[in-house]
């Protein structure tokens, strides 16, 4: 099921999501993106796996953190970055900003920065496709702290009682900004949220691309039969503050120890492995892919640097 | 086609919603209820009937990811209308509408758009006490990215609410109970009533009245009985609270120069305060009095009919208001305070 070509575009996502971060941590400082970064390193593996999934035709609504769902989606690069300097070239034209991107030339229908709130825009997608007889899936993005949310349960509801063709992916990285699961929950159970309403549940490691990528394709193969809806969970960590280029261990909140492991973990670290040890890509592969991608985020900086301020619409 | 026709307001808007779904197969309606026997005060059986529970369909209590669900609908293509049995259940949707669908567009850099309909029915005629009985077009009509719409006769339900099903902006309908089974000629043919357009009920030019929903009616009611002792008032329907149509209320305040709003809701920040507002800043200079309101007193809704006569000022607090307003010297209620004829015939449950 893996074989070269699986292994190029996902190793490509995943390398696209980590550096066009890692460029947007470090040009931060300079004050000229004007809005709330959310970023996503650490929890690639998510975005990409369920993306391999998925066409131009499928539905995506994400969250306040969406770097990763744009970009796995397909999304324009050049355009993101234009809308993180509040360009008219933006994504959204700068009226929405990092919280906010959108390519519905790839499906990419947005993101809300209310957490939770891009749940139910999902399932309403899914009820589209299915009123239309469409053959596609909608997906919604969202962390641990969304599961929390009345309008999650009220949502899968909705999408198991319509069978809707509806997968909910929860990015649980086992912190809502600065509080962690364990004071917000009695248990570390959210893959089972949908068993009252008959929606199957997993639990994978959301570090683990391959992992992730398996059961989408569950989830989309239980779509396709026409028995509804997934919820998938996937295990994860981010690696930054919850806004900001910063790390933040000293905060108390996280432990070095704890970040350690999981940088261990890294999950575009963990699949370049993979490649190399089950030869599915070569290093000079992987080099060459890594340049391709330096090389286009660089330009999509300059660009967005020199692009014309945003106007009202 | 007979011009003449006459339909209730609830049957208008039957009809509106057959002849949207018929005209636009992506209209489809949503909503606790909407496919029982009841069909929400009658208004969706007949949809119900024709199209069946794939277009008309019964809906969870969900009221917030029901307008997600709507959304996601909207700006995927389709156009839901959405439906509630009162405006108060909305306030468990205000996430969705305020934060998501006014705001979709526009977070979408103007790509895509989010045509939802949300119906919603303010309670009144039965003890519908605090919680049932609420007019709320004031908090939509503050948030800029959705349209607010107050038909005040079964012409304008209909009118309005074709209108809304091909607009490409969430609408929200505030519908007045008590106006369901008023009579208005209704064209049978499909017809739209534009948004941010109002319409001059009746000429007059002693004073200007500008009422919404049912204070429409009651300003009628007013006016007929102000012109028996030679006072002639000016009645403008504005229709929608957002956007608003101050061209009509302007042209008319400029002429008589003497306002005074109506609404069914308080007026504390009330949309009648906003009318006051544009006409203060634009014929400051011409009014010979300063602006009155009649609307509700800032306490929730009682439920105990003697307080319910109390609470809702009618045709004698819009009378005693244009006295004040003429200065003509009367001032307070000399007469017993009366029920409007649509209140005191209504029979329960509800
Ligand atoms: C309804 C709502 N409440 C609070 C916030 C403030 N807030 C922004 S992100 C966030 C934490 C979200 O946690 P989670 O859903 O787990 O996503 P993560 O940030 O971990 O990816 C909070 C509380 C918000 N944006 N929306």
């Amino acid at each position: 099921m893996i074989d070269h070509q699986w292994a190029e575009k996902a190793y490509t996502l995943l390398v696209t999501i980590r550096k066009t971060e890692e460029a947007i941590a470090s040009e931060y400082k300079n004050q000229e993106m004007r809005c709330p970064v959310h970023l996503s390193i650490g929890q690639e593996a998510i975005a990409v796996g369920v993306s391999m999934c998925l066409g131009n035709e499928d539905i995506v609504f994400s969250n306040h953190r969406c770097h990763s769902h744009y970009l796995a989606k397909g999304g324009n690069l050049n355009a993101m970055i234009a809308e993180l300097y509040g360009k008219s070239t933006g994504c959204v034209k700068g009226l929405g900003g990092s919280m906010h991107l959108m390519d519905d030339e790839v499906g990419m229908l947005g993101a809300s920065s209310i957490v939770g709130g891009s749940i139910p825009l999902a399932v309403g997608a899914g009820l589209t496709l299915k009123m239309r007889e469409k053959p596609h899936v909608a997906v919604t993005f969202f962390g641990d702290g969304a599961s929390e949310e009345g309008v999650f349960h009220e949502s899968m509801n909705f999408a198991a009682l319509k069978k809707l063709p509806v997968v909910f992916v929860c990015e649980n990285n086992f912190t809502a900004t600065s509080s962690p699961l364990s004071s917000r929950r009695p248990m570390d159970n959210i893959f089972r949220h949908g068993e009252v309403f008959g929606i199957p549940g997993t639990s994978v490691d959301g570090n683990d691309v391959v992992a992730v990528y398996e059961a989408t394709r569950d989830a989309v193969q239980r779509i396709r039969k026409g028995e509804g809806p997934s919820l998938i969970e996937g295990k994860t960590f981010r690696m930054l503050k919850h806004v900001g280029p910063e790390i933040d261990t000293s905060s108390g909140v996280r432990t070095q120890e704890e970040w350690n492991r999981w940088q261990e973990k890294c999950p575009v670290k963990k699949f370049e492995e993979l490649c190399l040890n089950e030869d599915l890509l070569s290093a000079r592969e992987t080099e060459k892919i890594q340049k391709r991608i330096e090389m286009k985020i660089d330009r999509a900086f300059e660009l967005a640097k020199s692009d014309p301020v945003a106007q009202w619409i | 086609m007979n011009k003449k026709r006459t339909l209730t307001y609830r049957e208008a808007i039957s009809e509106a919603l057959v002849q949207g779904m018929e005209a636009d197969s992506n209209v489809f309606i949503m909503g606790c209820g909407v496919d029982d026997e009841g069909g929400i005060f009658g208004t969706t059986q007949d949809a119900f009937k024709r199209f069946g529970g794939a277009r008309v369909m019964d809906a969870p209590l969900a009221e917030n990811a029901i307008a997600g669900i709507g959304v996601g609908a909207a700006v995927t293509g389709m156009r839901p209308v959405i439906v509630h049995a009162r405006n108060d259940f909305l306030l468990l949707a205000m996430d969705q509408i305020v934060n998501h669908a006014s705001k979709w567009n526009f977070m979408s850099g103007g790509k895509l758009d989010c045509p939802l309909v949300i119906r919603a029915i303010v309670g009144r005629g039965w003890g519908q006490g605090a919680q049932h009985s609420q007019s709320l077009q004031a908090l939509f009509s503050h948030i800029p990215g959705i349209k607010v719409m107050l038909p005040a006769t079964a012409y304008d339900a209909k009118g309005l609410l074709l209108s809304s099903l091909r607009d490409n902006q969430t609408v929200i309908s505030i519908e007045h109970r008590l106006l369901y089974e008023t009579k208005d000629s209704v064209p049978v043919e499909p017809y739209f009533v534009p948004f941010g357009k109002g319409t001059l009920k009746r000429k007059g030019a002693d004073l200007t009245i500008v009422a919404f929903s049912f204070m429409v009616k009651e300003a009628m009611d007013a006016a007929h009985r102000l012109a028996e002792e030679g006072i002639e008032v000016e009645i403008i329907d504005p229709r929608c609270s957002s956007p608003l149509d101050m061209d009509l209320i302007l042209e008319s305040v400029q002429k008589t120069c003497r306002l005074l709003v109506a609404d069914t809701g308080w007026s504390s920040y009330g949309i009648s305060a906003e009318v006051c507002t544009r006409v203060y800043g634009q014929l400051f200079d011409r009014l010979k009095a300063p602006i009155r309101r009649v609307a509700l007193p800032d306490v929730p809704t009682p439920c105990a009919s003697n307080l319910e006569k109390e609470y809702y000022p009618g045709v004698d607090a819009l009378v005693d208001a244009c006295h004040i307003l003429l200065d003509n010297g009367r001032e307070g209620n000399t007469t017993e305070k009366l029920l409007p004829a649509e209140h005191a015939r209504f029979q329960g449950p509800f």
